[in-house]
């Protein structure tokens, strides 16, 4: 008896979480697959009829936005990686007691509401900002160039917005490096950029790996960036999708896209760690579960 | 040559220093324009200094309205998610069973998932069974993508968790309930709270999710999208700032906490090497699977 009940312990544990996620997360998805192969309009209301020509449709039709997307997503993405990773190995190896502080003030912008720090670039790169004035006169931007409704600004507000999904797992990659180790490279005569390369460097993949991955897929769905800081010709593909669900109500083209839009990802996220290796990303995850 | 080297040698540390000016910019921004006094509807250009919208932060009726909605919210989806998360968490350290790994892949791939598409399926349910969207909606949304992210958190915690405290207090006859409560809850408070902070910003900041599940309801994310098209009160800035100062405060608190409970842990070493010298017989290492 006791015995019994000692098994179903974890699924007592495990059971009203678990529950939500598939009734709030797998289920819906099942329900938007299915909308995804319907037909009709909102007038005449939607039919399953297997109407594969969704997908077909939505490709033809936003094409070129996906590959804007991803494109706006990998440029943020690399931007976020350059500005992060020095960061991160400031903090972890020369911040000393430094360190907490240094950590909460690089994470604490980003508990502002995003949609505000989304409005306070698009403040600092308007038209009337002296920041584009400094640039004019540097005669980096050309008299009537703007900043404002450009593909870099979206770009920009991407790299910001996802900049803590960056640093923050490349820190704690760095954070738990033996410095023994890095030490001990040098006593064996390897100069610090050697050391760097080769054991600094090659410990902090799973950090870099998960970074990219966390900025990359939230970057290519989003649209708020797109929506404040890009003009009409630099829309993403969420943009779409939030429009044909939500005032165009074709239903089905949007879920279609939204699959489309997944699977792209998952496809991506996929190579990418059989790139980087799957010890890279779930490593010390994997070996301790 | 010698400005040169030490370029050199500090050049991580400028490097750094110019990244965390970056990302403090507009959080400057934000505070600075919350002092401004705009001619017209639109607070994008700085004209002068005043303290009214400071005084008047509170005095517009939908906005109060939509904070109110948020902070219910955040309260509400952190409680259900945190309780929910801390559960599985402790399942899947302490317990081998089957459907480990369907759950370990349910946790993660919400995550992976952007956030365009959960709002999306959502909705899409949503909508076959008739359910008209607002607050109930909204609840259910936080809650579910704020699981994963609880679970994260305290299973790291509770991976690096030492069993002998456990072991010590059932040796002494306590309860597996009670053990529970008296050792490994304050033990992982930490965590716990770490792991509801998270769950509460995540919550409170949502936009795209809550922007498909929202019906009529309106949060203070969506209120600052609806206001955005006609011009943002400068309120909403005053609020921001509020906002930002408030988690500051959590965090240094949080921050604090975890210190001392370090510290507490730091002193445990002493005890152990004392047991030793008085020649108790050191406990076998608890298999991984025995469940409390």
């Amino acid at each position: 008896m006791t015995d019994v009940r000692r098994r179903l312990v974890p699924y007592f544990l495990l059971g009203p979480g678990i529950i939500w996620l598939i009734l709030f997360f797998a289920v819906p998805m099942y329900f938007m697959a299915r909308l995804s192969l319907e037909s009709g309009t909102l007038e005449t209301g939607f039919q399953f009829d297997w109407s594969w020509s969704n997908y077909s449709d939505s490709l033809s039709l936003y094409g070129s936005q996906l590959v804007k997307s991803f494109i706006y997503a990998g440029a943020a993405t690399l931007i976020a990686l350059v500005i992060s990773y020095p960061l991160a190995y400031a903090i972890a190896f020369r911040a000393g007691r430094w360190k907490n502080a240094l950590l909460l003030i690089v994470v604490a912008p980003f508990f502002t509401t995003y949609l505000i720090r989304t409005i306070a670039w698009e403040t600092i790169l308007s038209d009337q900002s002296p920041a584009l004035d400094v640039l004019r006169a540097l005669g980096l931007v050309s008299n009537d160039g703007r900043l404002l409704a450009t593909a870099g600004a979206v770009i920009a507000g991407l790299t910001y917005n996802f900049l803590p999904f960056m640093v923050l797992p490349i820190y704690a990659s760095l954070e738990r490096i033996d410095t023994a180790l890095i030490e001990a490279a040098k006593d064996l005569y390897a100069s610090s950029r050697a050391a760097f390369l080769r054991v600094t460097l090659p410990l902090s993949a799973p950090g870099v790996v998960a970074g990219t991955l966390l900025t990359f897929i939230p970057a290519a769905g989003d649209y708020v960036n797109a929506f404040f800081l890009g003009s009409t010709n630099n829309k993403m593909i969420g943009n779409t999708i939030q429009s044909l669900y939500l005032s165009q109500r074709d239903y089905p083209a949007a879920a279609a896209l939204s699959f489309v839009l997944m699977a792209l990802i998952m496809i991506a996220v996929v190579i990418y760690i059989r790139f980087a290796g799957s010890e890279a990303l779930m490593g010390e995850e994997a070996k301790r579960a | 040559m010698r400005a040169w080297k030490w370029l050199r040698e500090h050049a991580v540390n400028i490097y750094a220093a110019l990244a965390i000016v970056y990302l403090l910019i507009p959080i400057a921004v934000i505070i600075w324009f919350s002092f401004n006094d705009p001619t017209g509807k639109f607070n994008f250009t700085w004209v002068g200094f005043t303290l009214d919208h400071w005084q008047s932060a509170f005095s517009l009726p939908d906005l109060n309205d939509a904070l109110r909605t948020s902070l219910g919210l955040a309260a509400l989806a952190t409680l259900v998610s945190t309780a929910l998360g801390t559960m599985i968490a402790l399942a899947l350290v302490r317990y081998q069973f089957f459907g480990r790994r369907t759950s370990n892949f349910l946790i993660v791939i919400p995550m992976a998932t952007p956030e365009v598409v959960m709002g999306a399926s959502l909705l899409s349910m949503f909508l076959i069974y008739g359910i008209t969207p607002g607050f109930q909606t909204l609840l259910i949304a936080h809650i579910m993508f704020c699981i994963s992210f609880v679970v994260v958190t305290v299973r790291s915690r509770l991976i690096g968790f030492d069993r002998s405290l456990e072991e010590a207090a059932q040796d002494l006859g306590a309860t597996p309930l009670v053990t529970f409560w008296k050792v490994t809850l304050p033990l992982i408070m930490p965590a716990i709270v770490a792991a509801s902070l998270l769950a509460f910003a995540l919550s409170i900041d949502d936009f795209v999710v809550s922007n498909f599940n929202s019906g009529t309801t309106v949060t203070f994310p969506l209120f600052i999208f609806g206001a955005a098209q006609r011009g943002i009160p400068v309120e909403v800035y005053v609020i921001a700032t509020l906002l930002f100062m408030a988690t500051i405060v959590a965090m240094v608190f949080t921050v604090w906490q975890q210190r001392r409970a370090t510290r507490l842990a730091a002193m445990r070493p002493e005890q152990e090497a004392t047991e030793a010298f008085a020649g108790t017989p050191a406990f076998p290492p608890a298999p991984g699977a025995a469940g409390g």
